[in-house]
């Protein structure tokens, strides 16, 4: 298929090879980081007047779906603030390869593989979302806590441990980075094949090898096997969307759990926050009490349950359809791929419905980002209530539309006949008017 | 190694520039204003003011920068003309109150923002020369002793509709008592209806002329543009509770149960900060529960407040001619007159 490599250009590569473009703009966001938790602990407790909601749940979590993830994969992860001081101090520097710093350098225990905890975190982050959403304190704490986190796992575990299994964003960008239209690859095997040392391998802060990199997953973008590679022979490729999902990747169950539990959470944050129902929404905010409570089995249901359960249903269809012997749970694998640009269509028409509405606090919230009453750039009074215009309307069902169609191409490749497609089709059918209802109806 | 520490000192800086603009900030801006105050408004529940007592002096204005934390709130001076100012959450307002007279004010919420809406309230201290407030007469009914917490109910209340205007028509007969102020403060309409009841000279008239007569006299102790102002005043700050039409049914109490005579003397420990435990106010539209009522009783619980009701006290809110202007307006729903509806 057609891949553009950008390390044929003498520019892009400098900029890919040279660390400082990339340090600058992770000291940056470490800043921006350090800053957002001093604003949430010390700014007004008045959400839409304080820098740290609107910058993490508006700004940078709308940029996260509209923009790194589509037009980047896994490109925030290379510019991520959180991983950065354990990293630095495992390398034993901020412009070191990997590997003389600090650190048990301890493997991840294999019991905790894959992407159950991460998927478990992005369940927490929903039941407790609404909360995390409105208070800049509890926002500030978990950004702390995942900092703190990410630091102690590094002193402890080797490479990004914890971007690799317990990250919820890490859990998030992976699954989608597959659609994602840029990777990292090898541009010839038979290099890589007599190079004996294999020095992108040990540089690799995220464990994986690029000769055997099938899935952009797992690759941070961080540009480390491109430096290290004596042969200039790392490809960074733009390619078309989607290149990843196809029969010929392997996939384990985790992906299939965490593809669902996404597929949960973006229909419950539709029905908790766009939805008409006043109820769930208080449901959602009282936590601790009743209601909380059958929100939070309602929520753990549809992810654990229902959804899950559609799928199996869905997938043992398509196995009863066809005639190859495969087990239950290679299938559960095998399709979780369908997931993916399901459930990225959806999250972007998520988002789509309230980024438009909500874009117009990031202004003065720069303006005055502690809700002090600053005027610093002269936009402190400037916020409106954006409409949903009919606009933004069209595109949410594009979207979606989009999403059931990619996906069903995707159930058709993996299959290989219509018969066995059509289950999959029929739960992508399913979802995509569930999230439409909610989104539109 | 160079660029290495290079890369370090940028890190560093670049989180000091984090770490600086928020402190730095704050004090730059604090220079400014030293002689204002920074005012939060809370609800109850969320620790109300923020500052509950200023100290000021005479003619020398206070600058108070406000803002709210939680939801709408607003601020006034009990008994002064100086406007309010509504304060929005997140959003900052400043205001400027200068006083002429030594004494202290209240400040206090003007938004219903909760159930404990009228905790809020702070007092500003006001020293310096001039001549100090007056202060308050005693209240009718500590000089006249009358128990305001139980308030009696009456049975004989009008069976038709009553008119002060049919009233006038008996003016001359009535006996001097009748018409004087004292009389009409202290008395409740349903023991003066009886004494009336009882006047030979009176025998001629039926028990609804009397009423009537009783309904007159009852309107000219105010004026129209006096009922008006306790319309007005009734609207903002009682009617939340006592609802639109004195029924007892206002947004704030919904929740709570009926009042009902037996447990009017509760368990003082029912009225609990949070407003549980409550009760609804009583039906102020029906005859039984005002008809019984002195003009004195009544101001004295606008003064005073509920005991162990979540009645709030306004004695340092409203001036002695808003307390009688809200008196007078409240009789009306007794008499089953309806508010003037041209007010906004
Ligand atoms: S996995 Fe998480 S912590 Fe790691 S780089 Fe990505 S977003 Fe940052
Ligand atoms: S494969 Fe290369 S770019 Fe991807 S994470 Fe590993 S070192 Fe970074």
């Amino acid at each position: 298929m057609v891949r553009l490599d950008l390390t044929r250009y003498p520019w892009a590569l400098s900029i890919l090879r040279n660390r400082w473009p990339q340090f600058l703009l992770r000291a940056v966001t470490l800043a921006g980081f350090v800053f957002t938790i001093l604003t949430g602990l010390f700014g007004s407790v008045v959400g839409s007047h304080n820098f740290a909601i609107i910058f993490v749940w508006i700004a940078w979590w709308t940029a996260l779906k509209l923009f790194f993830i589509p037009f980047g994969g896994r490109s925030w992860c290379s510019i991520c603030p959180i991983p950065m001081p354990g990293e630095w101090l495992q390398n034993g520097g901020i412009l070191m390869p990997r590997g003389k710093g600090f650190g048990l350098n301890k493997r991840w225990p294999k019991a905790l593989r894959g992407s159950w905890l991460q998927a478990g975190g992005f369940l927490l982050i929903g039941l407790f979302g609404a909360l995390t959403l409105t208070s800049a304190s509890v926002t500030a704490f978990v950004l702390l806590f995942i900092i703190v986190l990410a630091f102690v796992l590094s002193l402890v575990f080797e490479r990004r441990s914890f971007c690799n299994y317990l990250c919820p964003i890490g859990g998030f960008t992976g699954l989608y980075a597959q659609a994602g239209p840029v990777e990292v690859r090898v541009k010839d095997a038979e290099v890589c094949a007599s190079h004996a040392e294999k020095t992108c391998y040990t540089a690799c802060p995220w464990g994986q090898f690029p000769l055997a990199l099938k899935s952009s997953a797992n690759c941070g973008l961080c540009m480390e096997c491109l430096r290290v590679c004596p042969s200039d022979n790392i490809a960074v490729n733009l390619r078309p969307w989607g290149s990843d999902l196809g029969p010929k990747t392997k996939h384990r169950l985790d992906e299939a759990f965490l593809g669902l539990i996404m597929l949960a959470s973006v229909l419950v944050d539709s029905a908790v926050f766009l939805g008409p129902w006043g109820q769930i929404k208080s449901a959602a905010y009282a936590i601790g009490s009743t209601p909380w409570f059958i929100f939070a089995g309602v929520f753990l249901f549809a992810a654990l349950v229902i959804l899950p359960g559609l799928y199996a249903g869905a997938v043992k269809l398509s196995m009863l359809m066809g005639s190859s012997r495969t087990t239950l749970r290679k299938s559960l694998a095998k399709y979780s791929q369908v997931l993916v640009p399901l459930g990225l269509m959806a999250w972007i028409a998520f988002t789509i419905s309230f980024a438009f509405a909500k874009f117009s606090y990031v202004l003065p919230v720069i303006s005055d980002p502690l809700g002090w009453g600053w005027n610093l750039i002269g936009y402190s009074n400037s916020a409106w209530v954006g409409q949903s215009t009919s606009i933004s309307l069209l595109l949410q069902v594009v979207m979606l539309a989009v999403g059931l169609a990619w996906s069903s191409r995707v159930a058709l490749r993996v299959s290989g006949t219509h018969r066995q497609a059509l289950p999959l089709v029929t739960f992508s059918g399913i979802f995509s008017f569930s999230m439409l209802w909610l989104l539109i109806g | 190694m160079k660029k290495e520490f290079l890369a370090r000192i940028l890190v560093i800086l670049f989180i000091l520039i984090a770490v600086a603009i928020p402190f730095a900030g704050q004090w730059l801006f604090s220079r400014n204003r030293i002689n204002t105050i920074e005012l939060h408004a809370r609800m109850p529940e969320n620790g109300g003011w923020s500052i509950e007592r200023i100290d000021a002096v005479v003619d020398e204005p206070i600058h108070l920068r406000m803002t709210s934390d939680d939801v709408v709130h607003g601020i006034a001076i009990g008994k002064s003309d100086l406007p309010g100012v509504d304060i929005y959450p997140g959003e900052f307002v400043e205001t400027t109150f200068v006083f002429d007279q030594p004494g202290q004010y209240t400040f206090y919420c003007t938004r219903w923002c909760g159930p404990n809406h009228w905790r809020m309230r702070g007092t500003i201290d006001v020293s310096g020369e001039g001549r100090p407030l007056q202060p308050e007469p005693q209240p009718l009914f500590v000089t006249l002793d009358i128990d305001i917490d139980s308030p009696p109910i009456v049975e004989t209340v009008p069976t038709e509709q009553v008119s002060a205007e049919r009233g006038a028509n008996f003016a001359s007969l009535l006996p001097t008592y009748a018409i004087d102020r004292t009389t009409y403060l202290s008395t409740s309409p349903a023991v003066l209806w009886m004494r009336l009841r009882a006047e030979s000279a009176l025998f001629s008239l039926s028990d609804q002329d009397i009423w009537d007569a009783v309904a007159w006299i009852w309107q000219r102790q105010t004026t129209p543009e006096n009922l008006e102002n306790g319309q007005r005043l009734y609207a903002e700050n009682c009617a939340a509770c006592h609802g639109e039409t004195g029924k007892g049914d206002g947004v704030m109490v919904r929740n709570n149960p009926v009042w009902d005579p037996g447990n009017h003397n509760m368990d003082k420990s029912s009225g609990s900060f949070t407003g549980e435990g409550f009760v609804r106010p009583r039906d102020s539209s029906d005859p039984k529960n005002l008809l019984g009522t002195s003009p004195a009783l009544l101001e004295g619980k606008i003064i005073r407040g509920g005991m162990g009701t979540g009645m709030p006290y306004w004695g340092p809110i409203f001036t002695s001619q808003q307390i009688e202007n809200l008196v007078s307006y409240l009789f009306n729903f007794a008499w089953g007159f309806t508010p003037n509806e041209n007010l906004d």
